[in-house]
């Protein structure tokens, strides 16, 4: 019996006196594809970014790869994690954001190569040939010596989800990755994002509107609303026969708006 | 009165004393600006408010009273309580002091201008702290600063005149002492004006190209 990669349990998260999360537990397991949707607000992108420690947690344990991400063993007991403890986590995990973020002072070869040297001390030519692989696969391979300030946006993103898997990480976060993008040039990352799970054993997390794309790409998928988890299965139960009726409403809406399910 | 060039070119060396004066000042008291400007803008960030509230107030007292009577009080009143400070000493302090505030400033905008998700960018691809702020933020962040803190400089050099008030011998006050002396006020006082305006053309065009190279903060 394989154990989960990561273990969400009694996960609490508040903004001020906003709930975002509350009391949220889920187990995602090794090389699994799960895509998180729900309205705007109902937290799921908040997960992803605590995953990714860009926030604090409120209460509550995640274990990743068999340690607590937010918290460590000192003299017996358990005490919040320090940097070097998040900083030790957060080789396991990388991140796709909505808006890229790419180093715009850097090259595209650069962008990808940054992390992978100062992080893990590989030499440049190691860290540059794996790098021309890794763009290689995006479709990007030519643009190594471009600045991010010269591509379109499904290139920024196809380099973001290059330089994201330079460090190799066993799960991978992808917060609304196509959200920010004229609709044209979303097919080409949705592309992307499918090979990569047919050819990896990644474990991925997936924040997504699309849920054409989700229903294609998840093994399992998780409809949120106000911070908790209101239904959960494969993608061909919640899209095709959704028990709740927020999940109903929520399918509803989003096929009135004109996203295939 | 007549403009007499045998004057001009006797006073010359003299002049060009105090305008060597007057370019150091301004280059040590832009070095103590720079860096204290740095140390203001970082512990004004500070979260600890015993820290950040202090720093801002001096910030504030500084920039709310006029550079003549800082220099005053360091050249003059320090004395008093057993501080005493050669002229040139404690001009380079006054200047560099009050300009600090207003570099400081010009910092803070600097990194405040790098988007929030360069940072995120930088965890999420698990650098240090110290590897973000050097090869993630600074480089970001310095070239939109350069012109504004040539701006400053310019500021600065305009304002060395200031430190004749406390005997420092720079440019304006060896023209000040020879005019004093000969009875004559037009050829000093003219050259002064030439070798600040020629200096601050330079440093125009030289403002103009840096704000062409690196752009500009908040545009």
């Amino acid at each position: 019996m394989t154990t989960p990669i990561i273990r969400i349990n009694q996960l609490d998260k508040s903004f001020g006196t906003l709930k975002v999360l509350d009391g949220l537990s889920f187990d995602v397991m090794p090389g699994e594809k799960l895509a998180l949707i729900g309205p705007s607000g109902s937290g799921k992108t908040t997960i992803l970014r605590i995953l990714m420690t860009l926030e604090t947690i409120s209460g509550g344990h995640i274990e990743v790869c068999g340690e607590q991400l937010y918290h460590m063993q000192k003299g017996g007991t358990e005490v919040p994690a320090n940097e070097a403890h998040l900083h030790h986590m957060r080789r396991h995990i990388g991140m796709v954001f909505q808006h890229f973020n790419l180093f715009p002072h850097k090259s595209v070869l650069d962008n990808v190569t940054l992390a992978p040297m100062l992080t893990k001390g590989e030499p440049k030519a190691k860290a540059e040939a794996r790098a021309m692989e890794l763009l290689d696969m995006v479709g990007l391979a030519d643009k190594a010596k471009s600045m991010p300030s010269q591509l379109s946006g499904g290139q920024k993103q196809r380099v973001a989800i290059a330089r994201a898997l330079a460090l190799q990480p066993r799960i991978m976060l992808f917060d609304e990755v196509t959200s920010a993008l004229d609709p044209e040039l979303v097919e080409e990352v949705l592309l992307v994002m499918k090979r990569l799970a047919a050819e990896t054993d990644m474990t991925m997390l997936l924040v997504t509107h699309e849920m054409g794309f989700a229903h294609e790409f998840a093994d399992r998928v998780l409809f949120f609303d106000k911070g908790r988890i209101v239904e959960q299965g494969p993608p061909d139960q919640i899209f095709r026969n959704p028990e709740h009726e927020r999940t109903q409403t929520f399918l509803r809406k989003i096929i009135a708006a004109g996203h295939r399910v | 009165m007549q403009w007499d060039w045998t004057f001009v070119a006797e006073i010359m060396p003299t002049l060009l004393q105090g305008l060597k004066l007057t370019l150091l000042i301004t280059l040590l008291s832009a070095i103590v600006a720079a860096a204290l400007g740095l140390v203001f803008a970082i512990a004004r960030r500070s979260r600890n408010p015993l820290v950040a509230r202090p720093v801002s107030f001096v910030i504030e007292f500084i920039r709310g009273t006029p550079l003549l009577v800082q220099l005053y009080f360091i050249f003059y009143v320090l004395p008093d309580v057993g501080i005493l400070l050669p002229p040139l000493v404690a001009g380079v302090i006054g200047m560099g002091l009050h300009y600090a505030t207003y570099t400081a400033e010009v910092y803070r905008a600097g990194i405040e201008n790098v988007p929030k998700g360069q940072w995120e960018a930088a965890r999420a691809t698990n650098l240090t702290t110290r590897q973000t702020w050097v090869h993630v933020i600074v480089p970001q962040a310095v070239p939109p600063m350069i012109p504004a803190l040539a701006n400053y400089l310019i500021a600065m050099f305009k304002e060395t005149p200031l430190l004749s008030a406390i005997t420092v011998l720079e440019l304006m006050n060896q023209a000040k002492s020879v005019a004093n002396s000969s009875y004559r006020y037009i050829e000093p006082m003219t050259m002064v004006g030439v070798f600040f305006l020629g200096m601050s053309l330079v440093s125009v065009v030289m403002l103009r190209w840096l704000e062409h190279r690196f752009g500009r903060l908040g545009k």
